[in-house]
């Protein structure tokens, strides 16, 4: 029943997201839900590695912006066509994200926080700086919109609309299919606990080393989109900020859990923009509002809604074993599990 | 079958375990002895490559495994059952048990036939197959610690302790299960503080003390000795 539920959720949203460009005509309303389902493809990268692997990867923006950079300068620069540029952008970000993953793997927890937020900022450092490459602040002007793909052409707002909710919901299947594979499996085992890992036969290296690139290549995809869509990057997208707006997204919506980047992106956007007349004092409502939420519901309202119906879920079961119990006097030593999350 | 020459380990500057030699043959179980902090455990923890010994060899059927990472010692047939039931609390029994098999993730037949015999071994695990394993009671989740190490087919296991904090009457059945186990083919070293019971299934043993083992020889002898039975047994 409770699966049944799921699904209808799942439709729901899927039937929002198809019909909302055609039921608000409001272009810029359809600009705001693309980037944010732009962002979220980058937050289930990060969620990847620091919700179900554990490490937390302050470097994020910094891969956004490899991704974004390499689309443009191929294009731009390289004159290359767009979809070669698109794929080879992301093979990029893949390969650097190897490279820092085999240093930054060597640390753990707080340090591995403190490693890769220096690596964000050097790559933003060296974006903002290398301008005979990147152009430095001025950025770099004129990104193609995404080429065509056979007769479907996708120069205007509404059909980029669509291409990137294509690939975001590709995204989110590929992220499912991981999540309850073995591997997603082992990723969680991992974050559990390392040496019970390393005990049962699980080679850490090798599979922090896999969720590590995995998660920069859905950064990269991420940014590769951010490029092609608004046409116009800068440095900036490439600072620690950027970083920290993700993990905001992510925290918001539910660390670990599979529809939290959706939940929490799509809140926290909408938030801001409704909260736009505060300029930057929006802070002083975010930041007290996460910080109750993170000790609260440390697993965002996902984890929280999730927690809810499975006490729910228990309550009904106690009740029922109650019953039971009336009927005929067998004991039972089953108590329902408290307060486990479910992924949700 | 597993050999240690002159191993020793150090946490930092502090030596936990010095100078230690160990033998265990194929099919025996072997217990060592020792009180809280004698070293026990950090003695397995090397055997299964989560600490690296700052000298001394350790061998598995012939070949040095002092150098290999704890995966590779998992695949040669070494599993260590670790101390304080160690699960993943967040999936379920079934989950645990097939990441146990995750050395044979490509044999599904054989995680299969695992699955069955560990079942067999404790049916109360086949029952609450899908409750979470962070549910579970003391006992219940030792048994699927101790299952957990069988689906991945050890030809040697190391049980760290396996009889603390359970009640008397199952620290019997525990041990019961250990025997049936070891006489169904696996090599056991045993790490306990509860020697009356461990010496009574056990082949041999070795006592530590602060790091160093003070004494070792078949489990009549040391059941017979008045050091270990003041010591260990209280008798
Ligand atoms: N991670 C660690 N860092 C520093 N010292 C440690 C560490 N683990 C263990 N020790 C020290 O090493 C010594 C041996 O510990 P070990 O855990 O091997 O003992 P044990 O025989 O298993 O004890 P118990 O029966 O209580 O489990 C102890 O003095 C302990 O304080
Ligand atoms: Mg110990």
């Amino acid at each position: 029943m409770k699966i049944l539920k799921r699904q209808y959720i799942i439709l729901a949203m899927l039937l929002f997201a198809i019909f909302f460009p055609l039921v608000t005509q409001n272009e810029y309303l359809v600009h705001v839900m693309t980037l944010s389902f732009i962002w979220m493809i980058g937050v289930y990268g990060l969620n990847l590695l620091a919700g179900y692997t554990g490490y937390l990867s302050l470097a994020h923006a910094g891969f956004f912006a490899i991704g974004a950079y390499s689309l443009g300068l191929l294009t731009v620069k390289a004159q290359m066509n767009f979809w070669a540029a698109f794929v080879l952008a992301l093979v990029i970000t893949s390969v650097i994200g190897f490279l820092v993953g085999l240093l930054a793997l060597r640390t753990k927890e707080h340090f591995f926080a403190i490693y890769t937020l220096c690596v964000g900022y050097i790559i933003y450092l060296v974006i903002d700086k290398w301008e005979s490459l990147t152009e430095g602040v001025r950025g770099l002007i004129g990104i193609p919109a995404p080429g065509n793909i056979g007769p479907i052409s996708f120069q205007t707002p509404l059909s980029q609309y669509y291409l990137v909710l294509s690939i975001l919901l590709l995204s989110v299947l590929a992220m499912y299919r991981i999540i309850h594979s073995l591997t997603g499996r082992t990723y969680i085992a991992i974050r559990n606990s390392e040496d019970l890992a390393q005990a049962i036969g699980i080679s850490t290296i090798k599979n922090k080393l896999t969720a590590f690139v995995l998660s920069t290549f859905f950064a990269g995809l991420s940014g590769a989109l951010y490029a092609s869509f608004i046409r116009f990057i800068g440095p900036d997208i490439g600072h620690t900020v950027i970083t920290f707006d993700l993990l905001t997204y992510l925290l918001v919506g539910g660390i670990g859990t599979l529809s939290g980047p959706i939940v929490g992106t799509v809140l926290v956007v909408w938030i801001s923009q409704q909260l736009q007349f505060l300029q930057d004092y929006r802070m002083l409502i975010f930041g007290p509002v996460l910080t109750l939420l993170v000790i609260f519901y440390p697993r965002g309202i996902v984890g929280a809604i999730a927690s809810w119906t499975n006490k729910q879920a228990g309550r009904m079961k106690q009740r029922s074993l109650r019953d039971e119990k009336k009927e005929d006097s067998f004991p039972s030593s089953d108590i329902a599990p408290e307060n486990q999350v479910k992924e949700g | 079958m597993l050999e240690l020459k002159d191993v020793s380990v150090k946490y930092g500057s502090f030596t936990a375990v010095q100078n230690v030699n160990l033998d265990v043959s194929e099919g025996q179980i072997v217990v060592l002895l020792g009180a809280n902090g004698a070293g026990k455990s950090t003695v397995f923890r090397t055997i299964s490559g989560l600490n690296k010994a700052a000298s001394g060899s350790t061998h598995f059927e012939g070949s040095s495994i002092s150098k290999s990472s704890p995966d590779k010692i998992v695949k040669s047939g070494i599993v260590q059952c670790a101390e304080g039931r160690k699960l993943f609390p967040m999936m379920t029994v079934y989950e645990n048990l097939k990441m146990g098999a995750f050395v044979h993730r490509s044999h599904r037949k054989k995680t299969k036939d695992s699955m069955e015999y560990v079942f067999e071994l404790f049916p109360t695990l086949s029952e609450k197959q899908n409750d979470m394993a962070g549910s579970l009671s003391g006992g219940q989740q030792q048994m699927l610690a101790i299952g957990r190490a069988l689906m991945a087919k050890p030809k040697l296991m190391l049980l760290d302790e396996p009889s603390i904090g359970l009640a008397p009457l199952i620290v019997e059945q525990m041990f019961e299960v250990i025997q049936k186990i070891n006489r169904e083919g696996t090599t056991i070293l045993l790490a306990e503080q509860n020697a009356n019971a461990a010496l009574k299934i056990a082949d041999k043993g070795y006592v530590f003390e602060n790091g160093s083992v003070v004494l070792e020889g078949t489990s009549e002898e040391l059941f017979s000795n008045d050091e270990v039975r003041k010591a260990y047994i209280g008798a």
